[in-house]
């Protein structure tokens, strides 16, 4: 009996040592804590789970008030939590429709081939560095991933050979566009309906010898729209989104297949 | 004084605590991305075990051997790591925001950060002083440090190579926590 007292008393004094010890620390080390993050660290999810890109919920939630992050930047939040996320800061709950990258070129394994092979440091813009061209495409996509490895929301992956983005889990902040160094990642806005997937600003017959997805631009899909909404610039044919119905005859019609929907 | 030496050399190089003791193996692999977060936890770690290891010492030769409470070391070490986590916690969002904000959540995880707990344990085990014990302790968290800041170092090399595809991500750091700590074999000689 006596050792059951003993040791609780013994564990009960040493807890309240430290416990006044931690009391003294915080009032000497307080910090003012801006009310709004820990109300808007309330509406997150709380588990740490660090798939918003910061280190935790705490660092988030400050971003968020801060305005760095955007107030749906906890992947998961309910859109009720979201909303009272917005209130606290006084925000429209959705700032803008988010954009959404896609990458302008379709040059897969298949319909275009390395005309050498890279063994240097895994990286695009090491590679675009080296100041060589490996892919017979000099505008195409190099497939090695330096918008791989910078997509915070882990969107974008590399299939045959090209950059592929997932829609569903771009955010539209646009990191990629600013790190592909042949820059053939574009932003649009998540109304857009169909896009060119080719940045290679050559000569039909040109863009032919080294891919068979590419825009030769021929022209034939700005005669198929009604809308006016295609130009050709540079070789390349042009969609303006606003204009633009999304009718599809110019999917329909591309000999090359290189203006999609997306 | 020359024992003192003999403890960093040993608790540092040839039973490093994460390399042949594997200890503290979670922030170990979490927190080594980049060097300049793993410098400031290795930091951090130090400032931690270096205290605990002389306040668990204390509190074991003063309050729990007299009173024949072997037992409770265990639950009383976890009480004041706990505690000293918290109050470095405090201490750098006052004063060092930038390395509070850095550390994320793996500042709260030293609580619970094996290594800093068996220092504690294997001091008392080893029958060391106070003295003796903040050595101990201080000599651990140098190991801890030079081994995640070798190891981030180490990553942030691997993330410029090509690596075959089964063996990206966690799988090639084990690989090289493995090379790591067959190296660190060689320091076995020392003692």
């Amino acid at each position: 009996m006596q050792t059951v007292i003993i040791s609780t008393l013994v564990i009960a004094l040493v807890g309240l040592v430290l416990g006044l010890a931690l009391v003294t620390a915080s009032k000497k080390f307080y910090v003012e804590v801006d009310d709004r993050v820990t109300r808007v660290r309330e509406c997150l999810r709380g588990s740490n789970c660090g798939a918003c890109g910061y280190a935790g919920c705490d660092a988030v939630a400050e971003a968020i008030v801060k305005g760095e992050a955007r107030v749906d930047a906890c992947p998961g939040n309910s859109t009720e939590n979201i909303a009272k996320i917005a209130a606290i800061l006084g925000k429209e709950a959705i700032d803008q429709d988010p954009q959404c990258a896609y990458v302008q070129c379709a040059g897969t394994c298949e319909a275009t081939k390395a005309k050498a092979q890279y063994v240097g440091i895994d990286d695009c813009r090491a590679a675009v560095l080296s100041g060589l061209s490996f892919m017979s495409c000099e505008y195409g996509c190099l497939g090695l991933g330096s918008c791989v490895k910078v997509c915070p929301q882990g969107a974008i992956s590399i299939k045959d050979g090209i950059a592929v983005v997932n829609p569903r889990l771009c955010v539209g902040c646009g990191l990629c566009a600013k790190t592909c160094p042949k820059g053939i990642i574009g932003m649009h806005d998540r109304t857009t309906k169909v896009a060119v997937r080719c940045s290679n600003k050559n000569k039909g017959p040109m863009v032919k010898k080294v891919c068979t997805a590419g825009c030769i631009g021929c022209g034939i899909c700005v005669k198929q729209c009604e809308q006016g909404a295609i130009t050709l610039e540079n070789n390349l044919s042009r969609v303006d989104p606003e204009k633009c119905v999304g009718c599809g005859k110019c999917v329909e019609k591309c000999p090359t297949k290189s203006i999609r929907f997306l | 004084m020359k024992s003192l030496i003999m403890i960093i050399v040993s608790t540092a190089l040839v039973n490093n605590v994460v390399l042949s003791q594997f200890l503290g193996i979670c922030s170990f692999l979490g927190v080594s991305q980049q060097k300049k977060a793993s410098l400031s936890l290795g930091l951090a770690v130090t400032a931690v075990l270096t205290v605990s290891s002389a306040v668990a010492a204390a509190l074991y030769q003063f309050v729990l051997a007299p009173l024949g409470l072997d037992y409770l070391k265990t639950i009383v070490f976890i009480l004041v790591i706990a505690a000293l986590v918290q109050m470095v916690e405090m201490f750098l969002k006052k004063n060092v925001h930038a390395v509070y904000q850095s550390l994320g959540i793996y500042l709260p995880l030293i609580t619970t950060n094996c290594a800093v707990l068996g220092v504690a344990l294997t001091n008392v085990q080893n029958e060391y002083t106070i003295l003796e014990s903040v050595f101990a302790g201080l000599g651990t968290a140098i190991g801890y440090t030079v081994a995640i800041v070798l190891l981030a170092e180490i990553r942030e090399h691997i993330d410029e190579e090509a690596i075959p595809a089964p063996f990206r991500g966690a799988p090639i750091v084990l690989l090289c926590a493995t090379l790591m700590a067959m190296a660190f074999m060689g320091f076995s000689g020392l003692s």
